[in-house]
């Protein structure tokens, strides 16, 4: 048996800790869902296990089946089947990054790829090997910028148009940065948030000024003064970017960012419940020391044949220890390779392609909307592919009408902008197209008078 | 690597060359030595920067270490050497003929409590080199 504590070492352990038990460890779990008896049926043979478990599936409604108008940070894309006949080849199935590359040429090349995709992608130098999600990506820049400055500039300024989710996880990780202060600007009162007010709060111990590109709202801005401003003050900037809307749209690179993140999941990853996905992370060539996660590089052998490894890996965690930027030591293997094969499936005509649908979609559903009593579109021109609706009843209600008819609606806004009352996110993509646009208006129509 | 005799060293392993009112700042071989490779130098002060005796002024990254540099004496930087940032190696190949930092000297007095050559020679002896 594998016993990696004895107990006096436990015992060393908690005291060290000042705690009397093991159980102690878990006070923050609630009392009732602490050691819960498992009262466990008998066992079951397998075909049974199956049909049971299986039974339990059929209560799970997917995109297969249903229209999807909900988006907010994760987007129901079309995925080609390339790109799963690719991902499940035994060969590529580790989670971990490749650090030996006698025996990882394969996966370290396809990393070395996507992060040349990225940089494409973004117009920017640089890219990692890949984060967890968007919104740890973000957390990332916010360190990165902060390690920048060796801590002397300690304010961290994020829009209110952020996607809530990523400003809360900023929040949880840089809780440990003890003298950092993190700020959200742009509460808009009774309308949505304005992007540029973050401009008056940019001083001399700006480290950061993180906006969101489309914003959460799906307003599309150039950034390009903002940043000017921000350099003025010697601040850096990052953007939060959807990676399909960068197919059409001018890339932060272009506008001059310092740093791009974002959540990957719509480039060929699937919805599946919240996860796994894949954040990624590119910046100005000048940042590479402090770029969190791993770098893979190109290089020669001995013998002058191309080869890729990891680089720069002076600046991670086993090396640098307590001074590293980041505690990120791994990246998300699959998930990347996933978008990898999307991006360069599709190229890049194909991304531009989806990118365009997504926008003639999402303007095609804006002008029915506009025309239906009771209903009102908050989001203003010009928008990528989300848009706000203000409803003449609860999106609750709405959304039970629309569930009814096989569509998933949009993503209430009111518990986290208290403002938008009876306000609706929703999302368009290549698949929600004219036919299924008109649907949704003629339910939404059909909501309004019962 | 003979121990240049002109130059006083601090227990972390830091050289300073004083010239008058400003001194040159670097790393001893015996450093360069136990960090191997050395393949970043970053600065955390500005020119006209104010430090503090043992104050960290710089982190030198090596392929198995990161280190942090401490400034000998109180001062102000008056000039940092930026060939370092393109060309660390010439840590390894030269520590006493690179310097991290021209300062200047804010209390003299405090260099009497630093080694001369003959002392940390010994002081590395003990360390077994």
């Amino acid at each position: 048996m594998f016993t990696p504590h004895t107990d006096a070492e436990r015992k060393e352990m908690l005291t060290a800790l000042g705690l009397n038990s093991i159980e102690e460890l878990f006070s923050d779990v609630p009392q009732q869902f602490r050691f819960p008896a498992l009262d466990l049926p008998k066992g079951m043979n397998e075909m049974f296990v199956r049909e049971y478990v299986e039974g339990f599936s059929q209560a799970n409604i997917s995109t297969k089946e249903f229209i999807c108008f909900l988006g907010a940070g994760a987007y129901d894309h079309y995925i080609p089947s390339a790109v799963d006949s690719i991902l499940r080849r035994g060969e590529f199935f580790t989670a971990y990054t490749p650090y030996q590359p006698e025996i990882s040429q394969g996966t370290l090349q396809t990393i070395f790829e996507f992060q040349t995709l990225i940089c494409n992608l973004t117009s920017l130098e640089v890219s990692n090997a890949s984060h967890y999600d968007g919104a740890t990506a973000a957390a990332e820049a916010c360190i990165t910028a902060y390690s920048h400055f060796h801590g002397k500039r300690k304010k961290i300024l994020l829009s209110s148009a952020i996607n809530p989710q990523y400003r809360e996880v900023v929040h949880t990780y840089l809780s440990g940065i003890q003298d950092v202060t993190i700020e959200t600007i742009g509460d808009g009162q009774n309308s949505l948030p304005d992007p540029f007010a973050i401009e008056g709060s940019i001083d001399e111990n700006t480290a950061l000024v993180m906006v969101q590109y489309p914003d959460f709202f799906g307003r599309i801005y150039d950034f390009s003064n903002l940043i000017e401003k921000a350099h003025q003050k010697g601040a850096l900037v990052c953007l939060i970017v959807n990676p399909t809307a960068l197919g059409l749209l001018k890339t932060p690179g272009e506008m001059g960012a310092d740093i791009a993140v974002g959540e990957g999941q719509p480039l060929g990853i699937p919805l599946s419940f919240g996860g796994p996905y894949l954040g990624f992370i590119a910046a100005k060539k000048e940042l590479v020391r402090k770029l969190s996660g791993r770098l893979v590089g190109e290089t020669v052998d001995k013998d002058g044949k191309r080869g890729y490894v990891l680089t720069l890996t002076a600046r991670e965690q086993h090396i640098r220890r307590e001074k590293a930027t980041s505690n990120i030591c791994s990246n998300q293997g699959l998930m990347a390779l996933a978008a990898t094969v999307y991006m360069s499936l599709l190229g890049k005509t194909g991304i531009r392609q989806v990118s365009n649908l997504c926008y003639q979609n999402a303007h095609y559903a804006a002008q029915k909307i506009t025309q239906l009593d009771g209903f009102k579109v908050l989001t203003s021109e010009p928008f990528f592919h989300e848009i706000v609706i203000q409803c003449p009843t609860s999106v609750e209600h709405i959304n039970h009408h629309l569930l009814e008819e096989g569509i998933l609606g949009g993503y209430a806004l009111e518990s986290i902008y208290p403002d938008l009352k009876d306000c609706m996110l929703l999302a368009f993509t290549e698949k929600t197209n004219k036919e299924v646009i008109d649907v949704l208006c003629d339910i939404l129509k059909e909501s309004n008078h019962d | 690597m003979s121990t240049p005799k002109d130059l006083k060293f601090s227990e972390s392993d830091e050289w300073i060359k004083v010239k008058g009112s400003t001194a040159l700042i670097g790393i001893t071989d015996f450093a360069q030595n136990q960090l191997s490779d050395i393949v970043y130098v970053e600065y955390e002060l500005d020119i006209d920067d104010d430090f503090e005796k043992d104050e960290t002024v710089a982190t030198i990254e090596s392929v198995k270490a990161a280190a942090d540099i401490h400034a000998p004496i109180a001062g102000t930087v008056l000039e940092i050497n930026e060939t370092l940032i393109d060309n660390p190696e010439h840590l390894n190949d030269d520590p006493y003929g690179s310097w991290l930092f021209k300062i200047a000297i804010d209390e003299p007095s405090e260099l009497d409590a630093l080694m001369d050559a003959e002392t940390y020679d010994r002081f590395c002896e003990d360390r077994g080199e």
